[in-house]
């Protein structure tokens, strides 16, 4: 037993639960679109993290890659990635980035006269 | 800069990287695939989500699925607008019955694009009456399949039975500048629903 966990009354029946919520909770909020970057210390850790973790590190060292590339190119289903990628930014190896709720209607229109141009210059 | 600089240059900084989406929505086999690939700078990617017979989505790592699981296969591309903004264009999976999926996918997105074919206007309800209750902005975009009859403007318009505000296009899913047009099209859509006030996006 870990020094303290006597102290719990619920003692270590509470932990696996803890643990599962941890795992699944957080994963929710990570959109399919949410772009993810490889930090520095995900750049020198993720080799030791295994395959999956690795490979998303690897992945998106190069470029900035979405939730939805890196469950193509690892081939999982997007809900076991968003548990990898939930995972690797919880441990500070990923940086996600994704639209934020508090964001104002004026950055959104913004971002839309931006995609607009864009979409005509292509 | 140094050479490890180059192997590993994205250190976050405080500068955003935004993603955008949009969803081309619309029956089985009329053209969402095609109309990713068509204006999308990589090959269309395929994902899936495995969802619950409860219509949640299953995360278990160990990657078994069980007999109550479906696997649901969407398709995506990307235009990369500049190194801070990324478009994303997702094929929505047809079968609207898997609500968390549906929900999870317009979340924030731009708007969607609904795919009609004239012979098959039907299977574009589910997609339309999504939309109107979520207030996903939308337009529709017929595509115009070889040998299919050609309608006015106001015949699809009553066949699909949306609001005069919601454009109605007709395009050819293969072709770059038609799928750019409809694309183009549902961006001025949004911004103008934006300044005239009205909600937008999925509640
Ligand atoms: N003639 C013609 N054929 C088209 C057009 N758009 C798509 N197709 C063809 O129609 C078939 C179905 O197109 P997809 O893009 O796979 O359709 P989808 O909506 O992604 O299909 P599902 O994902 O299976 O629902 C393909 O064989 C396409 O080549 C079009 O504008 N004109
Ligand atoms: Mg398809």
């Amino acid at each position: 037993m870990l020094p303290g966990a006597g102290d719990d009354p619920r003692g270590e029946l509470v932990r696996p639960y803890a643990v599962t919520r941890g795992r699944t909770e957080p994963t929710r909020d990570i959109a399919i679109e949410a772009i993810l970057v490889t930090t520095a210390r995900g750049a020198q850790e993720a080799p030791y993290a295994g395959r999956h973790k690795q490979l998303i590190a690897q992945l998106c060292s190069h470029s900035p890659l979405s939730l939805a590339e890196i469950s193509s190119h690892l081939r999982v289903p997007i809900g076991v990635a968003r548990v990898l990628v939930a995972d690797m930014a919880s441990e500070g190896l990923l940086a996600v980035y994704q639209q934020s709720d508090d964001e104002s209607q004026g950055e959104r229109i913004e971002m839309l006269e931006r995609i607009l141009g864009a979409l005509q210059r292509l | 800069m140094h050479s490890s600089d180059y192997r590993y240059p994205l250190d976050p900084d405080p500068t955003r990287i935004r993603a955008a989406k949009i969803v081309i929505a619309g029956g089985f086999g009329v053209g969402k695939t095609t109309m990713v690939g068509a204006v999308s700078e990589i090959e269309p990617l395929t994902t899936e989500a495995v969802m619950t017979s409860a219509g949640t989505e299953h995360d278990d790592l160990s990657g078994v699925p069980d007999k109550t699981t479906t696997t649901v296969a969407m398709d995506f591309g990307r235009i990369t607008i500049g190194p801070d903004l990324i478009l994303y264009l997702f094929g929505a999976p047809g079968q609207t019955r898997f609500w968390f999926m549906w929900d999870q996918l317009h979340r924030g997105a731009i708007g969607a694009v609904v795919l009609a074919d004239v012979r098959r206007l039907p299977d574009s309800f589910a997609s339309i009456d999504f939309f109107e209750n979520r207030q996903v902005p939308y337009l529709v975009a017929v595509n115009c399949f070889d040998g299919a009859p050609v309608y006015p403007e106001a015949d699809l318009r009553e066949a699909l039975t949306i609001p005069p505000h919601v454009p109605v296009l007709l395009c050819d899913a293969r072709d770059r500048e038609s799928a750019k047009a409809v694309l183009i099209g549902l961006v001025r859509h949004v911004i103008d629903l934006h300044q005239r006030g009205v909600p937008v996006g999925l509640r």
